[in-house]
């Protein structure tokens, strides 16, 4: 854009006057790249002191202006002389041609500035990485202290844990020997107390005889009269007989207490069965009907149905009274297959419930959205999060290629990739370089395809051009030179705007190519193709105008 | 509820004929025996020397009264008061003497326990049983009365010998298997013996009426055991109190542990009821204060006390066992069912001053009864869960389901109830201190 203004301005200043500029310039800077560009003006400033001092005198001012000439037309500029090959000097041309140095110059100082400005933002740039990198290496060695700080945390930790295993099992030992003491002066104990014991039983003995062979008179019931028994019995002799009943009656009381208990057993039993069967029944009848019902429909009528019951029933009652023995897997299993299916259905029904509450509560479909919102708000999240993961991939591998010279870094950066990564990311890079390959040859197609459209039209315009010329020639032969100059430049002017459009649909997409090109060396060579290609639609105009034959050789210039 | 005027009594010998119809009281060496409802003197016998000890035959028809000092025992008959029996173990000397379950015979056991001499009141005949073994508890008859079960010590080992009661016929004789046996307890059906060990370790043995053992039960080991045991009147549960505070119910079926209840001194349970015993000042009032009769008088200068019921939880009063002593005041040392087999009260001897009753159906703790003194005694009303409970002080605390009460006894002077005793009917109550006695009645309605 800024190229487009620069190369305009001075050209509305100067009276749009003189084709050779226009010619000049458009010679000279559509083949050549701006490098070709940057090359020019550098020598020639470094040479312009010495010119100034030496080239040209009063004696070698004819060699000065032929070598002028020579270079000037080598340079394509007009030959500086007058036409008639005589050795006079064609002043025009001569303003003209520092005109056009002086513009050449102010647009090298220009493309300078902006080559500087640019060498400045990239220096920003790289200053701006090398921070990053610097950060990151610092990061980097932060967590690499910190893993040491861990790792010697973790094993003091684990020599800690070493110690109160080795505590604990000290601990263990310890109470395993006390508990060794204990038992040792517990078996100590009862041996002495045993030995205390026997001779404490020995002095009883003693004792016992002493006081008994004493024939102690004092030991002696003194009763007024012998009392009855409380039952009024007589007391009987101790026989064998009594012996052989006192065994009996305990017997008999043992067995009392054990027929009690086993009556309370029964008790309990048939309560518990009670309970069992009931709940048998309510299960049975709980459970959904469709077990039941083809036994129902299978059964013709109710009063057979009822009578089957009957027996059923009564069996299941002659099954209760059995002993558990045989009936006891029966029966639990029975109950338990029971219990199961009621559970199965309570469960179920719990189900059913809370489908049909939730169904209340609100629509099916917005649980369904809602959930969808959540879930694409979760994608979108790692959406994110891998673009972020991609963002700094791509800023590590710029990195990677933009500092290929620090070497530190570039091992730092391999070593910090594991290789499949490294391998990946390759991967990725090069997809990503085909497809801005594939960007770019669109581009020039897309670009090429808006230029021959222009020409076209171009050429379209000034066969019409031609054509209403005839027809006005032929027409009116008389008519005036000034309006047959309008007409057509007002139809040119129309088609100068369609080509800006199609320059501002190239421009446009230059800001794309930016966004997704990461390499800051790629939007800046293509911005000077755009800028070159604008520079060339500006200088269109002015020469469209004045000379149509000129487009011929513009034509030329940019097939070539 | 009443109360009797107070009586004499010494060492704390006050007994209800297991009839209900006499109380029998002792004042040094004279016995008195008393009409349950008119308390008017019955009979008075006098004895040889201060009496320490009285029991009444089960028919009520006899009473004795042992005097351990002389190694004589005395014994009296309420149907014939000028008959007298006189029992003298000599110079083998007497440390304990009890009815035989008939009430025809005396068992006094000697000094060292070198026997038990068997005396009949029937016929001269005398028996001997030598070994018995000295411990807390080393004879044990069933409730129906036919057999008596004495722990016998031979050869350093225990045995248990199985008499029968009606001729002395030894039924059985087996050795357990205890260090050092501390007791035994017939369950109330008659049919199962529980033995426990000494203190020092816990193990308690359940031998059936024939001598088989049933099973054995340990807690834990090395530290102290055992400290009381109780049998539920329906001989369902046997409850064992240990020095670790606790208290673990066997059933009757498999013997093994049921449940245990802890005895923390901090209750948090918010589903249990803490009474809490408070003082509050005596309310004066101008009326009785014009008129102030004796009895009321003295009432009205002692500190009277009603129950609150605390918010939950509450910490008990806890007192530190000391440790480098013998017998440590640590664990339960009482327990016992309720007549209905619906309630244990217990006592943990380190939370002194509370009464825990726990509900034997829920096997939960029901209430806790905090009180002001230490507990001296408590005792089941024979016929219903009613509890009643002594602090040492001149008031009576009752107990049941439906609440509890704090009763200043109306006397006059210094009453420390230490001990007391339940009427066979439940309608009144022995409150013995150390020196007197009273009766309280309780009304009928309140029975209800």
């Amino acid at each position: 854009m800024g190229d487009w203004k620069t190369i305009t301005v001075p050209v509305l200043s100067s009276d749009s006057k003189n084709i050779f500029q226009y010619t000049s310039e458009k010679k000279m800077s559509p083949p050549s790249l701006n490098t070709q560009v940057l090359r020019l003006p550098l020598p020639s400033s470094k040479s312009m002191h010495t010119f100034f001092s030496a080239f040209c005198t009063e004696e070698n001012i004819e060699q000065s202006i032929s070598y002028l000439n020579r270079e000037l037309t080598t340079l394509g500029f007009p030959s500086i002389y007058a036409e008639s090959k005589g050795k006079e000097l064609n002043i025009i041309s001569v303003i003209n041609c520092m005109n056009e140095l002086l513009v050449l110059q102010h647009k090298n100082l220009r493309a300078q500035e902006e080559v500087e400005m640019q060498h400045l933002k990239l220096g920003s740039d790289m200053d701006h990485l090398q921070n990053c990198y610097a950060k990151l290496k610092e990061q980097l060695e932060l967590s690499k202290r910190e893993i040491v700080g861990l790792q010697e945390r973790d094993r003091q930790l684990q020599s800690k844990n070493r110690n109160l295993h080795q505590l604990l099992k000290n601990e263990k030992d310890e109470v395993q020997k006390l508990q060794n003491i204990i038992s040792s002066r517990a078996t100590q104990y009862n041996h002495d107390m045993k030995r205390k014991e026997r001779e404490y039983n020995k002095l009883k003995e003693r004792l016992h005889q002493l006081v008994m062979n004493k024939k102690d008179k004092k030991i002696a019931m003194d009763v007024l009269n012998y009392v009855g028994r409380a039952d009024g019995k007589r007391g009987a002799w101790r026989t064998d007989k009594t012996e052989a009943r006192n065994e009996e009656e305990m017997y008999k009381a043992l067995l009392n207490d054990y027929e009690q208990r086993q009556k309370q057993l029964l008790m309990e039993n048939a309560e518990l069965k009670k309970v069992l069967q009931q709940m048998k029944k309510e299960i049975i009848s709980l459970l959904p009907p469709q077990k039941q019902k083809p036994k129902e429909r299978s059964e013709d009528g109710p009063v057979l149905s009822d009578l089957e019951e009957d027996i059923g029933e009564l069996n299941k009652e002659n099954m209760w009274e059995l002993s558990c023995e045989t009936v006891r897997e029966q029966l639990t299993n029975s109950i338990r297959k029971q219990w199961r299916m009621l559970k199965n259905h309570v469960e179920k029904l719990d189900n059913q419930v809370s489908r049909v509450h939730s169904g209340a509560l609100n629509d099916k479909d917005v649980i369904s959205r809602e959930d969808h919102e959540l879930e694409t708000e979760k994608l979108e999240l790692e959406i994110q999060q891998c673009k972020e993961m991609i963002k700094t991939q791509q800023q590590l591998l710029q990195q990677q290629l933009m500092s290929p010279c620090d070497d530190d870094t570039t091992l730092l950066l391999q070593d910090c990739y594991l290789l499949e990564e490294r391998e990946r990311l390759q991967e990725e890079w090069r997809l990503f370089r085909e497809q801005k390959k594939n960007f770019e040859k669109e581009r020039r197609s897309f670009t090429e395809a808006a230029i021959r459209l222009g020409l076209e039209r171009k050429a379209f315009e000034e066969d019409r051009g031609a054509w209403l010329k005839q027809q006005f020639l032929s027409m009116t032969t008389d008519y005036k030179h000034s309006e047959n100059v309008t007409t057509p430049s007002a139809f040119l002017g129309s088609s100068d705007q369609d080509n800006r459009l199609v320059n501002s649909i190239s421009q446009q997409r230059k800001p794309h190519c930016m966004l997704s090109v990461p390499i800051p060396a790629e939007p800046c060579q293509m911005s000077q193709c755009i800028s070159h290609n604008s520079s060339n639609a500006g200088s269109k105009k002015p020469a469209g105008d004045n000379k149509p034959n000129q487009w011929e050789e513009s034509d030329k210039e940019e097939t070539e | 509820m009443n109360f009797s005027e107070l009586f004499k009594l010494s060492g704390l010998l006050g007994k209800f004929s297991p009839d209900g119809k006499c109380l029998a009281s002792c004042v040094q060496y004279r016995l008195i025996i008393r009409d349950v409802n008119t308390l008017q003197i019955l009979q008075l016998y006098t004895c040889l020397d201060q009496i320490q000890y009285i029991e009444w035959s089960s028919d009520s028809l006899f009473i004795l009264c042992a005097m351990y000092k002389r190694g004589i025992v005395q014994v009296w008959s309420l149907e014939q008061p000028d008959w007298h029996c006189k029992i003298d173990e000599g110079s083998a000397g007497l440390v304990a003497s009890c009815w035989s379950p008939d009430g025809r015979h005396i068992l006094n056991t000697t000094e060292f326990h070198l026997r038990i001499t068997v005396w009949s009141l029937c016929t001269k005949s005398v028996s001997y049983i030598k070994y018995p073994k000295a411990c807390q508890q080393g004879i044990a008859f069933t409730k129906d009365g036919r057999y008596m079960a004495l722990a016998e010590r031979r050869d350093c080992k225990d045995f248990i010998s199985l008499f029968v009661c009606s001729d002395w016929q030894l039924l059985r004789h087996f050795d357990t298997e205890t260090q050092d046996l501390f007791g035994i307890e017939w369950a109330p059906n008659g049919c199962v013996l529980a033995v426990w060990d000494t203190c020092l370790e816990y193990k308690i043995l359940l031998y059936s009426l024939d001598g088989r053992l049933l099973s054995t039960y340990r807690a834990y080991e090395w530290s102290l055991g055992i400290k009381s045991i109780a049998w539920s009147p329906s001989s369902q549960f046997l409850a064992i109190g240990s020095y670790d505070e606790k208290v673990r119910i066997l059933n009757h079926v498999t013997w093994k542990k049921i449940t245990e209840f802890e005895h923390p001194a901090s209750i948090t349970n918010p589903k249990t009821i803490v009474y809490k015993e408070v003082e509050k000042s005596p309310s004066v009032e101008t009326e009785r204060l014009s008129f102030p009769r004796r009895a009321l008088a003295s009432s009205l200068f002692s500190a009277q006390s009603k129950y609150d019921i605390s918010q939950v939880p509450v910490s008990l009063q806890y007192v530190k066992p000391i440790a480098d002593r013998a017998n440590p005041k640590i664990g339960i040392g009482m327990l016992a069912f309720s007549p209905d087999n619906c309630f244990l009260a217990t006592k943990n001897d380190n939370i002194p001053n509370a009464v825990w009753i726990w509900d034997i159906q829920k096997l939960k703790l029901f209430v806790v009864l905090e009180q002001l003194g230490a507990i001296q005694s408590f005792q089941w009303d024979p016929l219903q869960p009613r509890l009643a409970i002594c602090t040492g002080n001149s008031k009576v605390y009752l107990w049941s389901p439906a609440g509890c009460v704090s009763v200043q006894v109306p006397m006059e002077g210094d009453f420390q109830i230490l001990s007391l005793c339940w009427h066979s009917s439940g309608d009144s109550v022995a409150l013995l201190s150390k020196d007197n006695f009273c009766v309280c009645y309780l009304e009928r309605e309140e029975v209800k």
